[in-house]
């Protein structure tokens, strides 16, 4: 009878991240969510000059799509109450990743930075080389790691406009309460723009991929590895080729 | 710098199928958990305006805030130049137009809101004018998310607690020997009793909350609250009640308008 065949797995994801990943889902969505219904009640931002708008945030059929209008204490209420999570949940992570090593392959360093124009044009069809990658590529690297310092960012602001006057240093260190607003509400649209990039990442990159984050690893394509050599030679051969 | 490379291993077909299942179990069961909850979070009864789990985790959130509270924690303030000229009004309850301001005093209960007639003190606007003046030029803060750096004068609440020997069980002024002997919370209400809030002592007692009689160095406007509302820069303006027609104290938090439809109580910057 012939032995079962062996695949060659690649461990991607530890458990600890995946399940960061997956409680950040529901719990950043019902952030922005409710972020929404905080900011419809004074909703100034646009993207304009003068008396022209180009982009107003936002029209009210979004939020009547959303259904987002009038709900300011549900907001606050549900706002407040999932900080706790948010931040629970990133402060896990972060410890994490810092004492397990992980960090070494999510960390750009300066070829980073170099590599990920190369990444962005490979991605796009405009050029065949594709740059070298552990476990993520160099846009990846500066993606998640962006991503991390983002939601620093959101806890900081968001921090400085829920107690200005308790964490009156912090509000002013950001520019005061009207510019910690704004950069409380640009980081969403940060990871509104993320996440799109990140869903069509996601489906192109097929399922194997995905299903890391919910295994943890990867099935490495291609035959199996051969079995090495040195596992045939005589067992007794093996201890003294260590010690030379 | 340490590499650091995803490990690999060899393992059967087998058992890839067994670890995929029993990860993808896991990940549905918790997914199904998630959702059930929010759709329990939202089958829940309200309090006061705003779903009981929530309520709950706003008080504590709350407690967590005034842990941290300090009264050395000062609002800033401005140059008079940096005064908003048209300042914004927002909300009207308890602002009625046909109110008779000849008939206005200022009733004060040195107690809960229970009125025993040996309790009551009426003051008049010059009784709040003889106290030492204050004024403040701060960011003004709405619940809303919109803030404007706004001009007020009148006077301390504290000075007006000491001077009339008001928040105390015992009848005397406030002494920062004694706290225990201070009333936990102010209630203050429109003469209608339309609109109405509770504020914490500690926060009413802050240098920097006053009972206001001027805005822009001039008499308060009838829609900015005449003839006294009070400032309170470290709420939102919610608490800023305006046309203040009673003051009671209170070991319990006194009723409050935004707070029965969903808001947190304390409403704290």
């Amino acid at each position: 009878m012939a032995p079962p065949e062996k695949k060659v797995i690649i461990k991607k994801h530890p458990l600890v991240i995946r399940w960061a990943h997956w409680i950040n889902f529901p719990v950043l969505g019902i952030m922005i969510w409710s972020g929404l219904m905080i900011y419809w009640a004074n909703d100034i931002y646009r993207i304009g000059w003068g008396d022209k708008t180009v982009l107003k945030f936002f029209p009210d059929s979004f939020y009547s799509a959303l259904n987002l209008d009038g709900r300011l204490s549900d907001g606050m209420a549900l706002h407040f109450f999932l900080m706790w999570f948010f931040f629970l949940n990133g402060f896990i992570y972060v410890l994490y990743t810092i004492i397990s090593g992980e960090w070494r392959l999510l960390v750009p360093n300066r070829r980073s930075f170099k590599e990920v124009w190369q990444v962005v044009l490979h991605d796009l069809h405009i050029i065949k080389y594709e740059p070298p990658s552990a476990k993520y590529n160099a846009a990846q690297k500066i993606a998640y790691t962006s991503i991390i310092i983002m939601g620093f960012g959101s806890l900081l602001t968001g921090l400085s406009i829920y107690k200005p006057v308790q964490f009156g240093w912090l509000c002013a260190m950001l520019g005061g309460y009207e510019w910690a607003r704004i950069e409380h509400f640009v980081l969403t649209i940060g990871y509104v723009l993320f996440f799109l990039v990140h869903i069509i990442q996601v489906i192109i990159h097929g399922w194997n991929n995905f299903q890391a984050m919910i295994t943890g690893f990867e099935i490495k394509k291609g035959k199996p590895v051969p079995t090495p050599v040195e596992v045939d030679k005589p067992a007794e051969e093996k201890p003294a080729n260590k010690q030379q | 710098m340490k590499k650091k490379e995803l490990k690999e291993e060899e393992i059967t077909g087998g058992s890839i199928k067994r670890k995929t299942l029993v990860s993808f179990s896991v990940f549905f069961v918790l997914a199904g958990l998630g959702i059930g909850g929010w759709v329990w979070l939202n089958k829940q009864d309200t309090s006061d305006g705003t779903l009981k789990p929530l309520r709950k985790v706003l008080n504590v959130n709350e407690k967590v805030n005034n842990a941290f509270f300090s009264d050395n924690h000062l609002v800033k303030e401005y140059p008079k130049s940096k005064a908003e000229k048209d300042v914004r009004v927002n909300g009207d309850v308890g602002m009625g137009e046909d109110y008779k301001f000849e008939n206005w005093k200022l009733t004060i209960n040195r107690h809960p809101e229970s009125m025993s007639p040996d309790s009551v003190l009426y003051l008049t606007i010059n009784d709040v004018r003889s106290l030492p003046y204050k004024g403040i030029i701060f960011d003004f803060k709405c619940i809303e998310g919109w803030s404007q750096v706004t001009n007020w004068g009148g006077v301390k609440f504290s000075d007006f607690l000491a001077r009339y020997h008001l928040g105390t069980h015992s009848g005397r002024a406030p002494d920062p020997n004694h706290p225990e002997d201070l009333y936990k919370y102010v209630g203050l209400m429109t003469p209608d009793s339309a609109y109405y809030v509770g504020v914490d002592m500690k926060s009413m007692m802050h240098p920097q909350t006053i009972l206001a009689y001027e805005m822009n160095d001039s008499v308060l406007p009838v829609d900015q609250g005449y003839p006294v509302r009070l400032i309170i820069p470290i709420k939102y303006g919610i608490k800023s009640i305006k046309r203040i027609g009673y003051i009671y104290f209170s070991d319990t938090r006194p009723k409050d308008y935004w707070f029965e439809r969903g808001y947190d109580y304390d409403a704290a910057l």
